[in-house]
């Protein structure tokens, strides 16, 4: 157990020396998110006008575009698994007395906590935004995108666990995790749109995670208005069989898909040699 | 007291031996050389022995743990140094120490004093802060000595130690090497498929195709030859040997077109072979036993002829085909 804990400090902490080390890297994972937020929000935010009353569509779409930026910084850090095993760092790490899952767990709160960062960067966009930040809001946020974050970086690491070049792993990432993220809610409401894309969405465990940073963002008025003008059609609040899920239910199912993750990661690296 | 003790150890991959029932033992502060031609089995001994790769039968005990259920204590008895570099290359050099010694739990009013002392010793102190990217070759084998032994680890291992280095950054990596051994009571077991660097270790073991096919120290090995090696070249070689046999009731054996054959005293041979010898000569030489002669004579086959042989190679990758049809 011991070993577990300094293995996962000690992993985490070069994770992070390396990423204050590629500033190129810290720039590029804004870019990405950046640019949706513009493009889109300056793009649509006219045409489509208020989703629901006090909610414009970049109000909307904001605190998607942050859960974005957390999903897809927590799903590259299996990159650096993938880049320490072509490089031959793994070794280094494999043969140290840390154990295999203190690896896995290393990699993800090495991962989450630059995700979190990065996540909480964006948050500077706000007032621009026409988007109220209260330090409670950001104090309830930060809880959440580290749940997130570090759910993911499970699932980049389980992927990373049998790649053996970063093409392959970037392959992976584009035709599962990117349809992942956009199926996830962040550019659309889930509960009103086309019944075979809101199956999809409803099965995809990061949809609740978006969710709840959209709800924590929103607040409960808007919440409880939209549900009820919505009648299960609401902007926020993922309804699924009838029930609208709160931010607890959201937050349990991706502390659940995170476990499995996690799980499926450290088993997945113990059995290779 | 033995640190290594190995009975039995095997691994297969499918159908392939890799390592066919090799026992040995180390003693402490011993230096201990597998010698032998690459794909002989050198690697997957060392990595079952550092508990990277399980053994398939047999057991082996490190510093008195056991490789197979005891793996977190000889990972702490062991420091490595491996064939290919495992630096990470954007950090520096003193990062790459520190992230070793929180690994291995290294006490914190020790860490600091340790990390300065191992960079002095490899002599890379000046370099300290500079990312490892930017090193040469030897350099990073340096520290990546340094780093093995940060930890104080018992057993020091070193897979090719010197592999892709120049003539004079591995003199420099073998002065450390015996520097270490006279300074502590560090046993090191390394693996080579060098005659030269196999000859600095207190004992040898000569392994091939899986098997340890003899084990003592150098120069034993090289008196059981039997003393001079004479290495001769004729017109015809068959006729030549079947004249060293007759005359001199010897046992040459012909290899690539040279005839070798081992005589006591090989100075005070050549006058005679010299003198009386019928069949016309193209070269003639004499020189002390090595380790070649050795591993020539227990194999009939030179080390070197091994390195990278493409008829060997092709002879592995015809093996791995057929195990994959056979299936």
């Amino acid at each position: 157990m011991e070993d577990v804990l300094r293995g996962m400090w000690v992993i985490s902490y070069r994770e992070l020396l390396r990423f204050i080390q590629e500033r190129s890297r810290m720039l590029s994972s804004f870019a990405m998110p950046l640019l949706f937020l513009v493009i889109f929000g300056a793009g649509f935010n006219r045409i489509i006008g208020a989703l629901t009353p006090g909610v414009d569509f970049i109000q909307f779409m904001y605190p998607g575009i942050i859960a974005m930026t957390v999903l897809m910084n927590s799903v590259m850090s299996g990159l650096s698994v993938v880049w320490d095993r072509e490089f031959g760092f793994l070794k280094e790490i494999l043969v140290a007395p840390i154990g295999r899952s203190g690896i896995v767990l290393g990699k993800a709160a090495g991962g989450a906590a630059v995700a979190v960062g990065q996540g909480i960067v964006m948050l500077i966009l706000a007032p621009f935004l026409g988007v109220s930040l209260t330090p409670l809001l950001v104090a309830q946020l930060v809880p959440v995108l580290i749940v997130i974050s570090v759910s993911l970086s499970g699932l980049g690491v389980l992927v990373a666990s049998r790649m053996r070049s970063q093409q392959g792993f970037q392959i992976i990432v584009q035709i599962i995790i990117f349809p992942l993220i956009f199926l996830s809610g962040v550019f659309f409401p889930v509960n009103s749109v086309p019944a075979w894309l809101e199956v999809i969405s409803k099965l995809n465990p990061l949809t609740y995670g978006v969710d709840t940073i959209r709800q924590l963002f929103l607040g409960k008025e808007i919440a409880a208005m939209s549900a009820a003008a919505g009648q299960g059609k609401g902007i926020i609040g993922v309804t699924v069989l009838g029930h609208t899920m709160t931010i607890l239910e959201d937050v349990l199912i991706v502390v659940v898909f995170g476990a499995v993750m996690l799980s499926l990661a450290a088993w997945s690296f113990s059995r290779q040699e | 007291m033995n640190i290594i003790e190995v009975d039995e150890l095997s691994r297969k991959y499918g159908q392939l031996v890799a390592v066919d029932k090799v026992s040995f033992n180390v003693a402490e502060g011993e230096i201990y050389g597998f010698l032998g031609p690459n794909g002989a089995g050198k690697t997957t001994t060392i990595n079952m022995l550092c508990t990277l790769l399980s053994p398939t039968g047999g057991k082996a005990m490190v510093n008195g743990f056991d490789i197979a259920k005891q793996r977190s204590d000889v990972r702490r008895s062991i420091g490595l140094v491996f064939q290919e570099p495992t630096l990470d290359e954007y950090l520096t050099a003193e990062q790459n120490l520190r992230f070793h010694a929180y690994a291995y739990k290294i006490p914190k009013d020790v860490r600091g004093k340790r990390i300065d002392e191992l960079l002095e010793l490899v002599q890379l102190s000046d370099r300290r802060k500079s990312a490892v990217r930017t090193f040469s070759g030897g350099m990073k084998r340096r520290l990546e000595i340094a780093r093995g032994l940060l930890h104080s680890p018992r057993v020091l291992f070193l897979d090719e130690p010197t592999l892709g280095l120049d003539p004079q950054t591995r003199h420099t990596i073998w002065d450390y090497i015996r520097a270490l051994r006279k300074q502590s009571n560090l046993t090191i077991f390394l693996t080579t498929h060098y005659m030269d660097e196999a000859e600095n270790c207190d004992r040898i073991g000569i392994i091939d195709r899986g098997h340890i096919i003899a084990l003592d120290t150098p120069d034993r090995l090289k008196d059981a030859l039997g003393g001079d090696v004479i290495t001769l070249k004729a017109q015809n070689n068959e006729a030549a040997a079947a004249e060293l046999k007759e005359k001199f009731g010897l046992s040459p054996s012909i290899q690539n077109g040279m005839i070798t054959l081992s005589v006591p005293q090989g100075e005070k041979f050549l006058p005679r072979l010299v003198g009386s010898f019928q069949s016309p000569l193209l070269s003639l030489g004499v020189h002390r036993p090595t380790l070649d002669d050795v591993f020539l004579k227990l194999t009939g086959r030179a080390i070197r002829e091994e390195e990278g042989g493409f008829k060997e190679q092709m002879k592995t990758m015809m093996q791995a085909m057929r195990m994959r049809h056979g299936r």
